[in-house]
C-alpha cells in the first residue's frame, strides 16, 4: 500500500483546465443559493418588512405583541424540529397532531382522574408516545410501505383512541383541573413555568416595558417571564442543528434519507436511524402537548388537529426536500417563524383570518418550486 | 506476484429456488492483478459478485481468503476481510458533500467534553489527500457529489474503498454509463489501484474496456465459466465471441460489417 504513485500520470486528461474555470464563474452564486435555509431567510425578511409596514401601530411589535407571536412560533418550531430531522431521514409522520392530542389526554387522565403525581404522568406520556413513535418506525421499516400510509393510519388510530379513552373514563372529551394537579410539581415547572421573571420586573421598573395599570395584576410587568415553551423550542433547535450538522449521527440521517441502500452498503444502520427519528418526532409532539396542557390547565381530545401538516409545511418552507436527504433545522425554525408571525400578524393587521390559509398554500407552492430548482442545481439532473 | 491469491472462489454454485444462477464458477484474484469478469446480461455476473462480497451465501463451493476458507455472513463481514465493492449507481449520495460521502459510516470524531463531534477538519484534509494520491483533483471537499461527473463519482468511490483498506476491490460495471473521456479516467484509476498491490475484480460487458486494463479475463455465460485467459493469450474478437455465445454474433458481425 505504501508504493509510490505518480499523480502526474492522470488527472490532467480528464479535467482540462478550461472546464474548471467555467465552473468557478457561477460557483459563488450557486454556493449562496445552494443553502437550504436561503428561501426561509428571505421569507422571514419579507414577512417582517410587510408587517412593519402594515401593522406597526397595532402593538404587534410591542413587548406583548412580540410575546404573542413568539409563543405561537415557538409552538410551530417544536414540532417542526422533529418533522425536519425525520424528513431529512427520508420519512414523514402524519400522526404528529393525533400524538399531541393523545399525550395531552394521557397526562390529564393520569394526573387528574387517576391522581398520579404530575411528574409520573408526564413521564408516562413521554414513554407511551415514544413507544408509539417506535412502532410507527418499526412498521415502516418492516413492511417497506411508505411512511405516508403507515402514519396516516396512526393519525386515525390515535385520534380515535384518544377520544374513546377520554369519553369512556370521564364521559367527556375535555379534562380540566391540570393546573391544580401540577401545583408545585418539579417536572411540570420544566414545561409550564416561566424563567427570567426578575429581568422583566426590572425592565418594567426602568420603563422599557409597560406595567398593568388596573385589575388584579396592577403594578406587575405586562410580561412576567419567558415561557418554558420558548426555552424548549430554542433548546430543541440547537440540539437538532448540532446533531444534524456536526455529528456522525447527523451524517447518518442525511445518508438514510439521501439513498438508504447506498448508506447500507457502507455500513450505516439505516433502520435504527429512521426508527430513532420517528421516536424523536413523537418526543417533540409530547413536548408540545405537555406545554399546552399545562398552559391551558386542561387537555382536550381534539387538540393538535392539522399540526402534522403545519409541521411539514414549516420544514418545506425551511428548504428541506420532501424526498429526504436534504434540509436544515435552522431553515425549519425560520419556516415556523414565518408561520407564527403571519398567523398572528394578520390578526394584528385586521386582515380577514381566512386569508391566512390562502397565504400558506401560496407560500408552500413557492417553497416547493424553489426547493426543486435548488435540488436540480445540486444533483445536475434536468 | 505472490503465489497465494487474495481471494479464490472454487466451483461456486448458487440456486434461487429452482433457478440455477451459478453452476460452478471458479475465479481467483492475485495481488496487483486486474481480473476482468465479462458476461452478457443474465450471465450471472451480479450474483457472482454478490456472493464474493458477502450479500449471498453460495449454495455449494468454497471461498478462500489468503488461502484460508471463509464463510461471509454479511457484506460487513466481507468488508472486514478487505473485500470492498463499488456499485455502479449506488456508490455515492448526490445530495451530500464529497467529504460526507467519503466518510459515510466511518466518520472521524473529535471529543469535546462528553460529546463527540464529526471532525470535519481532519475529514476534509484526509479525503482530499487520499484523492490527490490517486490523481484525482476536486475543487472543494464540501461540494455536493451531485455536481461531479459520473466518472468522478466512480473514482471518488474507488478512492474511498482503497483508503479504508480494501485489498480486493470489486467494481460493478464502473464504466457502463460513462462517456469516452470519463471512461479513460476510471480505467486510469483502476490502473493506479492495481499498482498499489490491490486485487481488482472489474465487471464489464465492454470487451474494449476490459482489454485496456485487464491482466486476466474470465467469461461467464449462463452461470458457467467459459474459461480464464491471460493477457496476450486472447484477442478482443475471441473474447467478444465467447461472451455472446460465439456463432450467432459472428453471423451478425458479418451482416453488420464488423461494427459490433
Amino acid at each position: 500500500m505504501s508504493e509510490s504513485v505518480q499523480p502526474s500520470a492522470q488527472g490532467a486528461p480528464g479535467q482540462p483546465p478550461e472546464r474548471d474555470e467555467r465552473v468557478r464563474e457561477v460557483s459563488r452564486f450557486r454556493k449562496a443559493l445552494v443553502r437550504p435555509e436561503l428561501g426561509a431567510i428571505c421569507g422571514v425578511i419579507l414577512v417582517f418588512v410587510y408587517f412593519l409596514m402594515v401593522a406597526r401601530d397595532t402593538g404587534m411589535f410591542s413587548a406583548e405583541g412580540v410575546m404573542n407571536w413568539g409563543v405561537v412560533s415557538a409552538q410551530f418550531m417544536i414540532i417542526a424540529v422533529g418533522a425536519c430531522l425525520l424528513m431529512i431521514a427520508g420519512e414523514f409522520d402524519l400522526s404528529v397532531g393525533s400524538m399531541i392530542g393523545f399525550s395531552g389526554i394521557v397526562i390529564a387522565l393520569l394526573s387528574v382522574t387517576y391522581g398520579w403525581p404530575m411528574w409520573a404522568a408526564i413521564i408516562a406520556a413521554f414513554l407511551l408516545a415514544m413507544a408509539i413513535g417506535w412502532v410507527n418506525g418499526f412498521l415502516v421499516i418492516r413492511t417497506g410501505l411508505p411512511s405516508f400510509i403507515v402514519t396516516l393510519a396512526f393519525l386515525y388510530i390515535l385520534r380515535g383512541l384518544t377520544i374513546f379513552i377520554s369519553i369512556s373514563t370521564t364521559r367527556q372529551t375535555i379534562i380540566g383541573g391540570v393546573k391544580e394537579a401540577a401545583e408545585g410539581d418539579w417536572l411540570a415547572a420544566l414545561f409550564g413555568g416561566k424563567i427570567l421573571g426578575g429581568l422583566f420586573v426590572w425592565l418594567a421598573d426602568i420603563g422599557v416595558i409597560g406595567k398593568f395599570v388596573a385589575g388584579t395584576r396592577a403594578g406587575q410587568p405586562v410580561i412576567d417571564g419567558i415561557p418554558m415553551l420558548m426555552v424548549w423550542a430554542l433548546a430543541l433547535i440547537i440540539f437538532a442543528h448540532v446533531l444534524l450538522t456536526r455529528t456522525q449521527f447527523g451524517n447518518w440521517i442525511f445518508a438514510a434519507g439521501g439513498d438508504a441502500q447506498a448508506a447500507r452498503y457502507v455500513g450505516v444502520p439505516v433502520n435504527r436511524v429512521k426508527i430513532l427519528m420517528f421516536v424523536f418526532t413523537a418526543f417533540c409532539a409530547t413536548v408540545f402537548a405537555t406545554c399546552q396542557v399545562l398552559e391551558f390547565g386542561s387537555a382536550a381530545a381534539d387538540r393538535g388537529l392539522l399540526k402534522e401538516f403545519e409541521a411539514i409545511i414549516s420544514v418545506v418552507i425551511g428548504g428541506a426536500l420532501l424526498t429526504g436527504g436534504y434540509g436544515s433545522v435552522i431553515g425549519a425554525a425560520f419556516g415556523a417563524l414565518i408561520f407564527g408571525v403571519v398567523q398572528q400578524g394578520l390578526f394584528f393587521a385586521g386582515v380577514e383570518s381566512s386569508l391566512f390559509r390562502v397565504f400558506l398554500g401560496v407560500i408552500l407552492l413557492l417553497a416547493v418550486v424553489l426547493n426543486t430548482y435548488i435540488r436540480r442545481l445540486i444533483t445536475g439532473e434536468r | 506476484m505472490a503465489d497465494t491469491p487474495l481471494i479464490e472462489l472454487r466451483d461456486i454454485e448458487k440456486h434461487f429456488g429452482s433457478v440455477i444462477a451459478l453452476a460452478g464458477v471458479s475465479v481467483s484474484v492475485m495481488p496487483g492483478e486486474c481480473h476482468c469478469l465479462l458476461g452478457d446480461n443474465g450471465a450471472g455476473k451480479s450474483t457472482f459478485i454478490k456472493t464474493m462480497s458477502g450479500v449471498h451465501k453460495p449454495t455449494r463451493g468454497e471461498i478462500l481468503v489468503d488461502g484460508e476458507r471463509v464463510a461471509f455472513t454479511s457484506p460487513r463481514d466481507a468488508m472486514a476481510r478487505g473485500i470492498a465493492t463499488v456499485y455502479q449507481d449506488l456508490a455515492m449520495i448526490p445530495l451530500m458533500s464529497v467529504t460526507r460521502n467519503f466518510w459515510m459510516g466511518r466518520e472521524p470524531k473529535r471529543r469535546v467534553g462528553p460529546f463527540r463531534f464529526f471532525d470535519f477538519q481532519t475529514a476534509n484534509r484526509v479525503a482530499m489527500e487520499a484523492m490527490r494520491e490517486m490523481g484525482i483533483r476536486l475543487r472543494e471537499p464540501d461540494q455536493a457529489v451531485g455536481t461531479l461527473s459520473g466518472g468522478e463519482r466512480q473514482t471518488v468511490a474507488i478512492c474511498r474503498a482503497v483508503h479504508f483498506g480494501a485489498r480486493v476491490l470489486i467494481l460493478d460495471e464502473p464504466t457502463s454509463a460513462l462517456g469516452v473521456r470519463q471512461t479513460s479516467k476510471v480505467l486510469a484509476t483502476i490502473d493506479q489501484v492495481r499498482k498499489k498491490g490491490i486485487g481488482v475484480v472489474f465487471i464489464t460487458h465492454n470487451v474494449r474496456h476490459a482489454m485496456a486494463v485487464g491482466d486476466r479475463f474470465t467469461v461467464l455465460n449462463r452461470g458457467q465459466t467459459l474459461g480464464t485467459a491471460k493477457r496476450g493469450e486472447i484477442t478482443t474478437e475471441e473474447l467478444q465471441d465467447l461472451m455472446a455465445g460465439g456463432a450467432e454474433l459472428a453471423e451478425l458481425e458479418g451482416s453488420l460489417g464488423g461494427t459490433v
